[in-house]
């Protein structure tokens, strides 16, 4: 945390605890209110403590994640943030022009034209007639719905109000971004834009508060994180640190430790055999397409081995498998490992990445992935660059030919 | 950002909302209709026709007043002024309730935007007026020059309530037809559709009594000025009295103040309880 010190804190949240009340009955007529006046006893309101005594800080220039489970409360906070709710207890300082992306498109308008509906949107997110004006052609062309702007929005399919609402949102100036996890739905081209524009705010240094449960997401792109669990602040710190400890939440509480080594979401098994060391050997950021993927991963058998499986497989920033395979599916035979005997393992993957970040995950099992020895995700990383930018899971070197 | 900075812009923010919601409202509003917005005209145009035809062929209740079936159609103009802009406002938060749920800004634009429009219809239901008005002939007096005045006092105490009636519908929903109720009850009691003579005739204090609701008070100084000072107003029923001609315009205030700062308190909640 003390990395930056001279950089001020745009967001100060205070102590800021949110209780929502609930009527168990709900009093919005008259009778029922006039009813629980006369039945006193029968009123009783229910407190939801959404929120208890969250303090942090954000820095100018910050990429800040909220993480947490559903019901956790971060939505909450995040409205707190954009000062659509009062905090019950606490208070938050900002400074700087706040634009919150909690939902696209708000106050779009079925009824209304494409155009009609960029400009309400627009007002919405503070542009004035003449600012849409000069921006107008950018949004549309970017929207990639030139023909369709005399139309009303009601003809529109749901993915060109989405590519249109981003569009607009895209275009606001503020100094801080809230941006909700919600963004990020739609088809794969759609997100890759969405990630596209993340992108460009971390470049351009902009303040982002990023609430998400897409932990690959929140690595990528996160400098800092805070982790909200039952209403209440359990961590701060480095994003990736954050990350971990949120998948933590979901181990089972009975796993517990196995020889030393604590279960997590990441790393469990029986540990009948671990892995001591995985590693790139190659270069860790691959920007030769002709270059391999070089990696050793070591394990150590804890016990007699009739026979094991072992496996690996690469993950891209979206958390998405691309490729990987096992020895039982090469038809290799590791039988007979003696106790303590080590056995390394040197992978080599062809170059079909797609420029971005990638995480390694190696495995030990029985036969079919059952039994599971070891189980390590993330063990290692690689990054890899390319010229050619492709919206496909791999980019393998495809030749073609042109003849005319 | 300086203090005056900041002051400065969230003006700027709300006009340029204020704008947008209005511009939404009059298009949508007009929708799909072959005339669009002729029909701000031709309505009250044909309300007008009829009311005539009735209250001069059928119901001869304006006695001795000059020019009553004008003044008739004034005071109904007004009238509808004043509904439009407490019913607009009442359900005006919960309607945008959507948008509130997602981005903050400015509650009381969403409440001042249903009145523009309300505005906006008021003026051209005073051309339609202007031209009955020199149909029959109304001789305007320098006085007339006063009418402004009591349309924003009409203005002042309809916002008011709007900003109350709007708070108080977010926590509960009845409001409406409590407000409903009202209104026709408010209706008769204003003097709109028969002339405050009639009431004088049988009782003079009783007269007077309902002219201290600020919407009979105002149509009838309305009256007064723009048509024929034959319209008794406050002030000339309660014998020159000033103090009692101030009393509805203090309640017109009153309500504003009251009913703003309750909007204003209640804004910060409307998210969580819309």
């Amino acid at each position: 945390m003390s990395e930056r010190p001279d950089t001020e804190a745009v967001i100060s949240v205070k102590h800021v605890s949110k209780d929502f009340l609930l009527p168990h009955e709900k009093t919005s007529s008259i009778k029922s209110g006039v009813i629980n006046v006369f039945r006193k006893k029968d009123r009783t309101v229910d407190t939801q403590h959404a929120l208890k005594d969250i303090s942090f800080e954000i820095r100018k220039g910050e990429f800040f994640g909220i993480l947490g489970r559903n019901g956790s409360g971060k939505s909450t906070l995040l409205k707190i943030l954009a000062q659509i709710y009062q905090p019950t207890k606490g208070s938050i300082e900002t400074r700087g022009k706040i634009v919150p992306f909690i939902e696209l498109g708000v106050g779009f308008n079925p009824e209304l034209t494409g155009r009609e509906n960029v400009y309400l949107n627009g007002a919405l997110l503070g542009f004035s007639r003449k600012e849409i004006d000069a921006r107008y052609d950018d949004i549309v062309k970017f929207a990639e719905l030139e023909k369709f702007m005399d139309q009303k929005l009601k003809n529109y399919s749901s993915g060109m109000q989405v590519r249109l609402a981003f569009s607009v949102a895209t275009r606001a100036e503020a100094d801080i971004l809230l941006v909700d996890e919600v963004l990020a739905v739609g088809d794969a081209e759609f997100q890759r834009k969405c990630y596209n524009y993340f992108e460009l705010l971390k470049k351009s240094k902009s303040t982002v508060v990023f609430v998400s449960h897409d932990m690959s997401a929140v690595r990528e792109f996160c400098d800092r994180a805070i982790l909200i669990e039952n209403s209440e602040l359990v961590a701060e710190g480095d994003a990736e640190k954050i990350a971990n400890r949120y998948n933590r939440l979901f181990m089972d509480e009975d796993k517990g430790e196995i020889n030393g080594i604590p279960q997590t979401n990441e790393r469990w098994g029986d540990r009948r055999a671990s892995f001591t060391k995985v590693e790139v050997t190659g270069k860790k950021v691959i920007d030769d397409k002709t270059e391999s993927l070089t990696f050793t991963a070591e394990f150590t058998a804890g016990q007699d081995i009739p026979t094991i499986i072992t496996g690996s497989s690469i993950v891209n920033a979206k958390g998405e498998e691309v490729c990987g395979t096992n020895t039982e599916h090469r038809r290799i035979k590791l039988t007979d490992i003696k106790q303590g005997e080590t056995v390394k393992v040197h992978w080599e993957y062809p170059n079909i990445f797609t420029d971005g970040k990638y995480t390694i995950n190696v495995s030990l099992h029985g036969s079919n992935s059952t039994r599971m020895a070891d189980w390590w995700e993330g063990a290692a990383a690689f990054t890899v660059r390319r010229e050619e930018k492709a919206p496909f899971v791999v980019t393998p070197d495809i030749r073609l030919k042109v003849e005319r | 950002m300086t203090g005056l900075g900041r002051v400065a812009s969230k003006y700027r923010y709300s006009i340029i909302l204020l704008r947008e919601l209005v511009i939404t409202e009059f298009k949508l509003r007009y929708q799909g209709s072959a005339l669009g917005y002729l029909w701000s005209l031709l309505r009250p145009l044909f309300l007008f026709i009829i009311l005539y035809f009735v209250f001069v062929s059928f119901l001869k209740i304006g006695g001795d007043i000059p020019h009553w079936p004008v003044a008739l159609l004034l005071g109904i103009v007004l009238w509808n002024f004043f509904t439009e802009v407490t019913n607009n406002g009442v359900t005006s938060v919960v309607d945008r309730g959507d948008v509130i749920r997602k981005i903050n800004f400015p509650k009381y634009v969403i409440v001042i935007a249903g009145s523009v429009s309300a505005l906006i219809n008021l003026l051209l239901n005073l051309v339609v007026i202007a031209v009955f008005m020199a149909i029959n002939g109304v001789d305007l007096q320098w006085g007339a020059l006063l009418s402004p005045l009591y349309v924003i006092e009409i203005f002042v105490l309809a916002i008011g309530l709007a900003f109350f009636l709007s708070a108080v519908f977010v926590k509960l929903r009845d409001i409406n037809y409590i407000w409903e109720i009202v209104m026709q009850g408010l209706f008769y009691a204003s003097a709109i559709i028969y002339p405050i003579t009639l009431v004088m005739e049988k009782n003079h204090k009783i007269a007077e009594l309902m002219l201290l609701n600020p919407v009979a008070q105002a149509v009838q100084d309305i009256r007064h000025v723009l048509i024929s000072t034959h319209n008794p107003t406050l002030y000339t029923i309660s014998g020159n009295n000033m103090l009692v001609a101030a009393i509805p315009i203090v309640i017109a205030i009153a309500i504003f103040i009251l009913g703003a700062w309750y909007f204003r308190r209640q804004a910060p909640y409307f998210a969580e309880n819309v």
